[in-house]
């Protein structure tokens, strides 16, 4: 078995192998490449050095979009995660129904980001439309939208997981403190949170990155209005590159930059609750 | 021994169905390629026209498919969303099988496409311009041509305002225009309708505002000032830009704090259902504004209380230039020139052009006919009565992104009309415009 593993995984690797070389290796080291280029199309490119580096860091807007980005993301993390796990905890109690209330609870996951953020905006705006306001006219209204969106989008999903972990701890081990007289909380906090670390080393990962990266539902439901407030850095990135005359360049380093932040802030999470977790 | 066995047998499946993908593929691949090779010996090109305009998409298809069955020429037209062009002309041109023909705004468009523009003088098409004043040039280079001539005014629902009491002789300056929207408005309880539509600030609404009715100031400051583009615009009719602006605002169909929400389907079906006598907007809306009927259907000059109000007539211009990628193939270059040349010179190219019932164009070439447009004709009346167009000097405006920060700024200015919020709608308007130009 082992013998044939060796000799047919190029077989199974393979097309996967090659389908993410062209569809991100490649993209990856051109847009490296692009990001010290002035450019229109991205086959046609002039070397220019670090100058786009310069003017990206020199963008207000820039510095505002991450101010954004981090203030939503630290919410976002917190409520999705503190939520996802209070659900998973509620159904994993053998409440009747349960296989409903998860499934309902995942669901919004399976609808993309363009199509919920449109959705809300009508949910939204037709509510606020009873007070003659509307989603775009605050910042304050696009902030909390977008949380809600996430929210509704993310908990679901990160419920899944926790119910998956839930399910992985040994039932002896809870049953064993009762009986050493702990109470609800001293087990949650001693016994299941120690035992989640790995459920929850995911969860705070996939949260993060998502905050960050948020894009599809900050396009279609603010579209950074009033005045690029609610403006997320991936949304800046993609009106740099594409709204921008001669600014393609810019917007590709501040891609870059982009990068090495989500993956520098992810490391360093990854690192800090990695720690935290317990050998059964 | 059976293991090994099994496993070259899902092998061999897996390799089977990706070499029946593959075999998809080039399957499908040909039949695009073969159509133009089969198409006429004469022309080996082919033409990849990327649109600018979504409303007339149907019409540049039809054209394109009769111009196939004439010529067996292959036409692909691609339409861009509405303010998406720039970026899906970016991604597309980046393509092997980039635009043939594309199009640009004007010096502004052009000068980010400069590179790409083939040369079109002593074209057969750019001989058939009805004046040389409709060719973008780039030096000595034809680099684009204008395609079509439009007019913008306030359009009139005349039913609507004459049960208001007052008819189109009523509005001849922007101080009678102000009087009647307000009287409408005070009155749309017991009339049922208010005075304007409302001015959407949603994407596919707001290029109304920042584009189009800023071109007013703009095209009045140019004239005070006898220029035809400036580094530094120093807004001095901005004041009446205002004016005009919180009238809009403050008498349409909505309350001013809901019109970031509201989308240009929405003014139309506003207007159409006789919400509102007065609807911002051009030639190119005919087709969404004909069911009011032609006996109903009038057009204003947008008055901002600037100049010879007396003879003002509507803002007439072009900002939709062909241009040819130079780094096509010569075949396709040479097609997509015959393919322009068919579409202003032939009957049925011209039929689709400029006909009401297709795209209802006023173009600059000499084949150009009569026009079926209402609105059209409306503006043709205007110039034969001897009032002065307004020229269009937005394709000056520094850049997509100048537009875009002033109509956010006019936007947060409607929800909460404070002077402080005017500060920032005149700092998109004058300082952007000098940190845009200087870009």
């Amino acid at each position: 078995m082992e013998k044939s593993i060796k000799r047919y995984f190029p077989v199974f690797l393979g097309p996967t192998f090659l389908a993410f070389i062209i569809g991100f290796i490649v993209p990856f080291i051109m847009g490296l490449y692009l990001s010290l280029c002035d450019f229109r199309t991205v086959t046609d490119a002039k070397f220019v050095g670090l100058s786009n580096f310069a003017k990206a860091f020199q963008d207000a807007e820039f510095l505002h979009a991450f101010l954004f980005t981090a203030a939503f993301t630290v919410v976002t993390v917190v409520l999705i995660n503190v939520v996802a796990f209070a659900v998973a905890m509620v159904l994993t109690q053998n409440i009747p129904g349960t296989n409903i209330f998860r499934t309902t609870f995942f669901m919004p996951n399976l609808i993309g980001g363009i199509v919920l953020g449109y959705i809300w905006q009508l949910i939204f705006n037709g509510i606020l439309a009873r007070y003659d306001l509307a989603l775009k006219i605050s910042a304050k209204y696009g902030f909390w939208g977008l949380v809600i969106v996430l929210c509704w989008q993310q908990i679901g999903y990160m419920m899944i997981i926790y119910i998956a972990g839930l399910q992985s701890i040994p039932g002896d081990l809870n049953e064993a403190a009762q009986i050493d007289g702990a109470n609800g909380w001293q087990r949650l906090w001693n016994v299941t949170i120690p035992n989640m670390m790995p459920s929850i080393t995911i969860c705070t990962f996939l949260t993060l990155t998502n905050g960050f990266k948020l894009f599809d539902q900050n396009l279609s439901l603010t579209a950074g209005e009033p005045m690029k407030q609610t403006e997320g850095l991936a949304l800046n990135i993609f009106n740099t590159f594409y709204t921008r005359v001669g600014w393609q360049g810019v917007g590709q380093a501040k891609a870059v930059v982009f990068f090495i932040l989500v993956v520098g802030l992810g490391l360093l999470q990854l690192r800090m609750t990695r720690s935290k977790e317990v050998q059964q | 021994m059976k293991k090994r066995l099994l496993t070259l047998a899902l092998c061999g499946a897996m390799a089977l169905s990706l070499a029946a993908c593959g075999g998809g593929n080039s399957g499908s691949n040909p039949p695009a390629d073969s159509g133009s090779s089969d198409g006429g010996n004469s022309a080996s090109g082919s033409v990849y026209y990327l649109n600018f305009k979504p409303e007339q998409d149907g019409d540049w298809q039809a054209l394109a498919q009769a111009y196939t069955a004439e010529t067996g020429v292959e036409v692909k037209v691609q339409t861009a969303a509405s303010g998406q062009y720039e970026a899906t002309l970016m991604s597309e041109m980046a393509k092997t099988e980039a635009p043939t023909l594309f199009q640009v705004n004007g010096p502004v468009g052009l000068a980010n496409w400069k590179d790409y523009c083939y040369d079109m003088s002593g074209s057969a098409l750019a001989g058939e311009l009805s004046s040389d004043d409709f060719a973008l040039m780039d030096g000595s280079s034809m680099s684009g041509i204008a395609y079509v001539i439009e007019t913008y005014g306030i359009i009139v629902n005349t039913k609507l305002l004459g049960d208001a009491g007052y008819t189109m002789d009523d509005i001849k300056s922007f101080a009678d225009l102000k009087r009647v929207a307000e009287d409408i408005t005070a009155r749309s309880g017991e009339l049922g309708f208010s005075a304007f539509t409302s001015a959407g600030m949603d994407g596919s609404s707001d290029w109304r505002f920042k584009t189009h009715l800023a071109n007013l100031p703009i095209y009045f400051e140019y004239e005070a000032d006898g220029i035809g583009d400036t580094d530094a615009i120093k807004g001095t009719y901005l004041d009446n830009y205002r004016a005009i602006w919180d009238l809009y605002i403050n008498n349409c169909t909505c309350a001013p704090t809901l019109l970031s929400a509201k989308t240009g389907d929405d003014s139309v079906a506003e207007f159409v259902t006789e919400q509102a006598v007065f609807y911002q907007n051009g030639t190119w809306a005919y087709g969404d504004v004909a069911d009011v009927g032609e006996e109903n259907l009038g057009m204003l000059p947008i008055y901002i209380g600037v100049g010879d109000e007396a003879n003002q007539g509507l803002c007439t211009g072009t900002e939709n230039y062909w241009c040819v990628n130079k780094n096509a193939s010569p075949e396709d270059i040479q097609a997509t020139l015959d393919f322009m040349y068919w579409c202003v010179t032939s009957e049925t190219g011209l039929e689709y052009l400029c006909s009401g019932d297709h795209m209802g164009f006023v173009i600059p070439f000499k084949g150009n006919l009569e026009s079926s447009n209402l609105l059209v004709n409306i503006a043709n009346d205007y110039v034969a009565n001897g009032t002065t167009s307004i020229k269009w000097c937005f394709p000056t405006m520094p850049s997509e992104e100048w537009k875009n920060v002033l109509g956010s700024a006019l936007t947060n200015y409607a929800a909460d009309q404070t002077d402080a919020n005017w500060e920032t709608v005149r700092a998109a308007f004058v300082d952007n415009w000098a940190a845009e130009k200087s870009k």
